[in-house]
């Protein structure tokens, strides 16, 4: 390692002030610190000891637990090609064939934010920070199998620039990049984010007879125009290819959408490891997949079409709800702050999904825009859980 | 009517080098010194003695002319060797080369039952009302202000800090005679806090005069602020003061004896330290005596105080006026290969992210001063709520300090913290803030505008 630092010491006068490249200094001071955790120490006042996680432990433990739902991601891409296509795969077949579609749509996805992300550090003269480690990843994630990548690289530019930079960078940001970068195409480019043909990657062949790429929302969502009971509609979707949409392979995640978002399972490890780590609030989740069956429920309790009868659990297996209630409502920055102001946030998510859902036509993925709208409303609710607070001291003082 | 409040919000630092409860043998300090800068609040200090002087323990040494009733006296009897005074003539230091056995200014054992303002007078005068603290912002309490309280924190829960029982046992009558004196002070109650954890230390039981009442959970349940905060709140307008224990025994000695006697036990602390225990000695003390021949090699931090709330000081330095502790731990100047994701169980973490395994070990951890990162913005959530045993939103009160919004400091609980409660929130922050620094300028914004 000692050749590492030497390197680094070598350029480093480089980037000094009078440097050539004084510019530049926050790009050499980033990537050194990724290298090496610094060698700076406390002041002379105030705490002589600091905790010894810092945010790149943070985010990098985000990034561990959207792994298992990248690597699902990358399998699954596989098997439905295999199922549309007709062919018969290996697990080799589908997980090289997923690597391939996954790995471009990751690496741009990375590579544009991060290219973005140091333009800006470098402009403004603020630290590289390791907010876009997660972001880039969850860009990915939440991108459809089948998107062009210059779609990709434009939306992240997108997402980093207005979404994030403009506020002022990590921390500042109102709105979660990564549902920013996906509500960019999904109304900049709808024809390529919506309908029955992005989920499934056929590549140059073309799919089998009676293979139906919708995914499972629209599926629920036809049959409350054509009456037939939902659960019945969706277990006997794409049957004759050895495919369903029965409740287990929605929760196990063989259901065509997004790369990472279809496992409810992996959405889960995910979760299991964010709170376990305290790194997530489960406040937050819990309260989003509590608030999603119990507008389910509600749901129910009106049955006006076959899509408000399908039994409530089955909402927090569909879409991309397990997936945004775990990675994307839980970004501290975009959510709620304070602990009281979690729960409504989560629980308020969950409701919002199920009621855009069922209800609105043009969106059949309702976690998207329920994610965007809590962030906006957030502010709000904690600015109510602060003036409770700030009045139970203002009461104190009468008594 | 005492109470028994039971914390469990808080975090408590288990690190090598705690005190033994026994007294070391090391050399005896000679000089000593006061600084100002140990007191938040002093505004204009005035020197009273010139270099060459000879002053007694008590001698008035110094004086905030923005409050000149109160002094700031020597704490032994001696030389005044110098006055070190900084840039623009800032006054840093005043030192006394202590006499082999110490003198005392002796102004007769006090009538407690003079009329409150003779009282006040006396012993803003006898060099132990620096030791009272107001509430809020933590400066030296005002003679002319009347409290709605008093309150003394009898346990220190701060990291390897020495245990006050220990320090003061033996001192039954002075801590009595000091609270006696304490609830002439105040038109409401007198408060004593005890660790609750354990039977109460022979120096704080039976207390007339005051309530006492039982704290017990992690740190910072030792702290006063916080007890304060489940006692008898403090909101905008009100007064309270606070007083060390090592304060109130000081203080009972004026009153019974007529004395400023300045001596107490300091716990010498820290990984680093070779010989660790209880020394006597007298506020301000040289740290340069007591560390001689007494620490380990290498690159140390030498801090007076704790690791939390503590300052560091010079080899050479002094010990600060309110610090019963001297801690060495190593200075952490070191470069660490992928630092941030190595998983390690031997750092010590309050978090539990990847890697991080401290919460799994049972052990005492060895700390250095590295920052294990760089300063970020804030961005994770609900982390200093878990170590802020208060009704308190943390972080909704560092922004308003930061976008130095007035009501919401005021409205937000900023009345109600000093540095030391938020000592946790900037250990256990990950973006790395300075948060003692920033609530000591929120409560100079309120102060002074």
């Amino acid at each position: 390692m000692k050749l590492l630092q030497n390197l680094f010491d070598g350029m480093k006068p480089n980037f000094e002030k009078g440097g050539k490249w004084e510019k530049f200094h926050t790009l050499y001071e980033g990537h050194r610190t990724i290298a090496f955790a610094p060698d700076s120490i406390t002041k002379s006042k105030g705490t002589q000891i600091k905790d010894a996680t810092d945010l790149k432990r943070v985010m990098i433990t985000v990034v561990i637990a959207m792994i298992p739902a990248l690597l699902f991601g990358i399998l699954n891409i596989g098997h439905q090609h295999f199922i549309a296509t007709g062919g018969e795969g290996t697990f080799l077949d589908k997980a090289i064939f997923g690597a391939l579609t996954v790995l471009p749509t990751l690496i741009v996805s990375y590579a544009v934010g991060l290219a973005t992300e140091f333009t800006f550090c470098v402009i403004r003269n603020h630290p590289i920070s390791e907010g876009y480690l997660v972001t880039g990843m969850l860009i990915a994630l939440v991108m459809p199998p089948f998107i062009p990548l210059w779609q990709v690289g434009l939306a992240t530019v997108f997402a980093v620039v207005i979404g994030k930079e403009v506020f002022g960078g990590t921390g500042m940001n109102i709105l979660n990049v990564a549902m920013t970068a996906r509500a960019f195409l999904y109304f900049a480019y709808p024809a390529q984010i919506s309908g029955d043909l992005v989920w499934t990657y056929l590549g140059d062949k073309a799919a089998v007879d009676g293979f139906s790429g919708a995914t499972a929302l629209a599926v629920a969502y036809n049959s409350s125009i054509d009456g037939t009971p939902v659960v019945q509609a969706l277990s006997s979707h794409n049957a004759a290819l050895g495919a369903d949409y029965s409740f287990m392979s929605m929760f196990m995640g063989w259901i065509p959408g997004s790369i990472g978002e279809t496992s409810t399972l992996m959405a889960l490890i995910g979760a299991v490891i964010l709170v376990a780590t305290g790194v997530a609030s489960w406040k937050i989740i819990v309260g989003g997949f509590g608030g999603a069956y119990a507008m389910g429920l509600i749901m129910n309790a009106f049955e006006v079409n076959q899509f408000m009868a399908m039994p409530a659990h089955y909402h927090l297996v569909m879409g991309g709800l397990a997936f945004g209630v775990v990675f994307m409502a839980t970004d501290p920055v975009s959510a709620a702050q304070t602990e009281l102001g979690k729960w409504i946030y989560g629980i308020l998510i969950g409701v919002l999904t199920v009621i855009i859902r069922v209800t609105n036509p043009a969106y059949p993925e309702g976690i998207m825009l329920a994610v965007l709208f809590m962030n906006v409303v957030a502010p709000l609710i904690d600015h109510y859980v602060v003036k409770a607070n700030k009045t139970r001291r203002l009461q104190r003082a009468t008594v | 009517m005492s109470k028994i409040v039971k914390l469990t919000k808080g975090f408590d630092l288990k690190l090598v080098g705690k005190a033994p409860l026994e007294l070391v043998d090391v050399a005896t300090v000679t000089t000593f010194a006061i600084k100002p800068s140990d007191f938040p609040g002093i505004q204009r200090p005035k020197v009273l003695v010139n270099e060459g002087d000879t002053v007694k323990a008590g001698t008035p040494l110094l004086l905030d002319k923005a409050m000149d009733q109160i002094i700031y006296a020597s704490p032994v009897s001696g030389e005044v060797v110098e006055i070190k005074r900084g840039d623009k003539r800032k006054l840093l230091e005043i030192k006394i080369l202590a006499d082999s056995t110490i003198t005392y200014e002796n102004a007769g054992a006090l009538d407690l039952n003079q009329d409150r303002a003779t009282l006040v007078a006396a012993l803003a005068a006898s060099g132990v009302w620096p030791h009272i603290l107001q509430r809020p912002f933590g400066i030296v309490a005002n003679p002319a202000d009347t409290p709605k309280a008093i309150f003394v924190s009898t346990f220190d829960t701060n990291p390897l800090a020495g245990d006050l029982a220990f320090a003061l046992q033996g001192q039954e009558r002075y801590f009595q005679a000091g609270i006696a004196a304490l609830a002439k002070l105040t038109a409401g109650k007198v408060h004593v806090n005890v660790d609750g954890s354990k039977p109460v230390a022979a120096v704080f039981s039976g207390v007339n005069q005051a309530q006492t009442n039982q704290f017990s959970g992690p740190h910072p349940a030792g702290n006063v602020g916080v007890q304060i905060h489940h006692l008898d709140p403090i909101n905008k307008g009100d007064i309270a003061w606070t007083m060390s224990a090592v304060g109130v025994v000081q203080l009972g000695k004026f009153v019974l004896e007529g004395i400023y006697d300045a001596s107490k036990l300091i716990a010498l602390t820290g990984s680093e330290m070779a010989k660790k225990g209880y020394v006597k000695t007298f506020t301000g003390a040289c740290v340069s005596t007591l560390l001689e021949g007494n620490t380990a090699a290498g690159h140390l931090r030498v801090i007076s105080g704790n690791v939390l709330t503590g300052e560091q000081v010079a080899n050479n330095g002094y010990l600060g006026f309110y610090h019963n502790q001297l801690t060495v731990i190593p200075e952490g100047e070191y470069e660490e290969f992928l630092g941030w994701l190595k998983p390690s169980a031997t750092k010590l973490s309050f978090h539990k992210a990847i890697g991080m395994f401290s919460f799994l070990r049972k052990g005492e951890f060895k700390v250095d001063t590295n920052t294990h990162g760089e300063e970020r913005p804030f961005v994770v959530t609900g982390v200093f709520e878990k170590v802020l045993p208060m009704d308190i939103l943390p972080t909704y009160l560092f922004k308003a300090i930061v976008t130095e919004d007035f009501d919401e400091m005021e409205e937000l609980g900023l009345y109600e913290v000093i540095e030391e409660d938020v000592a946790l929130c900037e250990f256990v922050d990950p973006s790395k803030n300075e948060l003692q620094k920033l609530v000591r300028n929120g409560i100079e914004l309120l102060m002074y505008s």
